[in-house]
């Protein structure tokens, strides 16, 4: 158990489907994906809107059964030991779920009641959790009187009350200033070096390049690709991309002259991305052939790279 | 900020949650708002100094009710049984619609080894709590009054927790058939009329037959007559019936609405 390749979560074949089973209008949102998360890992789950990734992690907080598959967490079958399961998870919801009618403190007091621990340990515990999320001086206030950022700060603390073992992060930055993201990041990252497994999904792929030592890209209900994500960078990308930009009235002939310099080349309705191993070199290329751009810029291939890649760039919904 | 020590298999400390912890959720929130709970005490005594006193001197003495027996005193039992299903129907009905909707209260809860069936429990018991303190401090308004023989009207607290679970459970199998905030006037469609026939202000005898037999179903009927016979002493065997009636009504309710909402919050 003291071996740090431990698996915490161990999903074999899992598969949610709303809808009365058998029926055929049942809509299959997790599509049977395997994957395990190893002890003090911090892992991502990306993928757009409608991709998957809540009704996973709704599974894994076993708070939705799973329709097929096997789900294991920490040694107990999601399916019979719930409860046990869930007396070790934190949980942090896509919208913040806090208690509107309590104070800060109040909420993180009522909410380690509900994991049945003493009033004494909850007293001491939620000062050192505002303390930790900064909220010391908010303790005694409303909760409508917090911040979006103070909100979310809220709900972490509150998942953290039971000491849980791993914490389940479904979009924990959605919507907050990058201050508050910034700070956000540096509590998780925090956590992490204390040996708390984290399992988050996101769709900002710089907070996944940030956060994740591994993530899994979902698309449909599926699992598309795995690794970490320089791994991914590596895999699904050339090291560089050059992005154009041309005047309305040129951009047809300009792309048309640009085709074979790259790799690979992607026409988007405002630019041009050229996938390449070299940049500035391509740049040269490009000018050779008399191309003329409004704009061009280098940059490193990131993440974001990866994810259009594998999912594509239309809108989903 | 100490974590779990990684490495090591973490016991578990934590019991399983329980129903209780629902009550002190509410008792928590009721320091804050706890006017709201004077209001719904007041209600029943301002209905009881409008009917009782002042429909009372109209009405002089009840069409087959022992002469000594006032108008005034008549009417507190029911309004009092009233008061205990009201306050437990709004409990389950109107606040826990709110939680299930609006503020996804019990989403957040049920991340936690709490379970469905202690939620609901917990709910049911934050009712019977309420009843308890809105049928104590009525019965002790009215027995200042000499209205009620107090010693023996005790049996009125025992008979409003029985109302507040029948009607608590009934709320919560009520609850899972909401669709929106329109049909909370369909319940209010049975709850009004319910409330002026049930044998509230005129004794049973004064309807035609076919109108009694339909009095004689509604639980609100069952919860007065309990009610009245322990407030007046009288009531023979009777009460009996009320009692299973209640009994039978809340407990196969809660067994419905705990199955129905286990559907609802862990889809």
């Amino acid at each position: 158990m003291t071996d740090s390749s431990t698996v915490l979560i161990d999903a074999r074949g899992l598969t949610k489907v709303y809808g009365k089973p058998g029926d055929k209008a049942g809509f299959t949102a997790v599509d049977g994906i395997d994957f395990q998360v190893r002890r003090g890992e911090a892992f991502g789950v990306l993928g757009a809107n409608g991709a998957g990734k809540s009704s996973t992690m709704r599974m894994i907080a076993c708070v939705s059964p799973a329709t097929a598959g096997s789900l294991r967490i920490l040694g107990y079958d999601s399916g019979a030991d719930g409860a046990k399961i869930r007396a070790r998870l934190g949980v942090v919801p896509q919208d913040d779920t806090i208690d509107t009618e309590l104070t800060v403190r109040e909420n993180l007091l009522i909410y380690g009641r509900y994991f049945g621990l003493s009033w004494k340990v909850l007293r001491e515990r939620s000062t050192r959790l505002l303390e930790f999320t900064r909220l010391s001086e908010k303790a005694e206030d409303a909760v409508a009187t917090l911040s979006g950022g103070m909100r979310r700060r809220l709900t972490i603390a509150r998942a953290l009350i039971n000491e849980p073992e791993i914490v389940l992060l479904d979009e924990p930055t959605t919507g907050l200033d990058p201050q508050a993201r910034h700070l956000l990041w540096e509590r998780l990252f925090q956590l992490k070096q204390e040996g708390v497994t984290l399992l988050l999904t996101t769709h900002y792929m710089d907070e996944a390049e940030q956060l994740c030592d591994r993530l899994v890209v979902m698309d449909a209900g599926k699992i598309v690709a795995e690794g970490a994500p320089a791994e991914l960078i590596a895999r699904y990308t050339l090291r560089e991309v050059l992005e154009l930009r041309f005047a309305p009235g040129e951009r047809q002939i300009m792309t048309d002259k640009c085709r074979g310099l790259a790799e690979r080349m992607e026409e988007l309705p405002d630019r041009l991305l050229l996938s390449t191993d070299n940049g500035e070199e391509t740049l040269s290329a490009v000018h050779r052939q008399g191309v003329q751009p409004l704009t061009a810029l280098v940059r490193r291939s990131s993440l974001e790279d990866v994810f259009l890649t594998l999912t594509g760039r239309s809108l989903l919904d | 900020m100490t974590a779990m020590p990684t490495g090591v298999p973490a016991e578990i400390p934590l019991r399983p949650g329980r129903a209780w912890t629902m009550v002190e959720r509410n008792l928590m929130i009721y320091r804050h708002t706890w006017p709201v709970l004077l209001a719904e005490i007041f209600e029943p005594m301002l209905y009881l100094l409008a009917f009782g006193v002042g429909v009372g001197l109209l009405v002089g003495r009840v069409p087959g009710l022992d002469a000594s027996i006032s108008y005034p005193q008549f009417v507190a039992p029911a309004l009092l049984a009233t008061a205990a299903m009201n306050g437990a129907m709004n409990e389950t009905t109107f606040n826990m619609y709110g939680k299930l909707t609006t503020d996804k209260t019990y989403e957040s809860i049920l991340t936690t080894p709490m379970s469905v069936r202690s939620v609901a429990l917990g709910e049911v018991l934050w009712a019977l709590v309420r009843g308890a303190i809105v049928a104590t401090v009525f019965l002790v308004v009215v027995s200042i009054f000499g209205l009620a023989d107090l010693p023996e009207a005790l049996l009125v607290i025992p008979s409003a927790l029985l109302i507040g679970f029948a009607f608590a459970a009934v709320g919560l199998l009520t609850v899972t058939f909401l669709r929106s905030w329109q049909d909370f006037q369909l319940i209010q469609l049975v709850m009004l009329p319910m409330f002026l026939f049930a044998t509230t202000f005129f004794p049973l005898e004064v309807y035609p037959r076919p109108v009694q037999v339909f009095v004689e179903v509604l639980p609100l009927y069952h919860s007065i007559e309990l009610v009245r016979a322990a407030f007046l002493g009288t009531g023979g065997g009777y009460p009996a019936v009320a009692v299973i009636y209640l009994v039978v009504l809340g407990i196969v309710a809660l067994a419905v609405a705990v199955r129905r909402l286990e559907g609802t919050l862990r889809p």
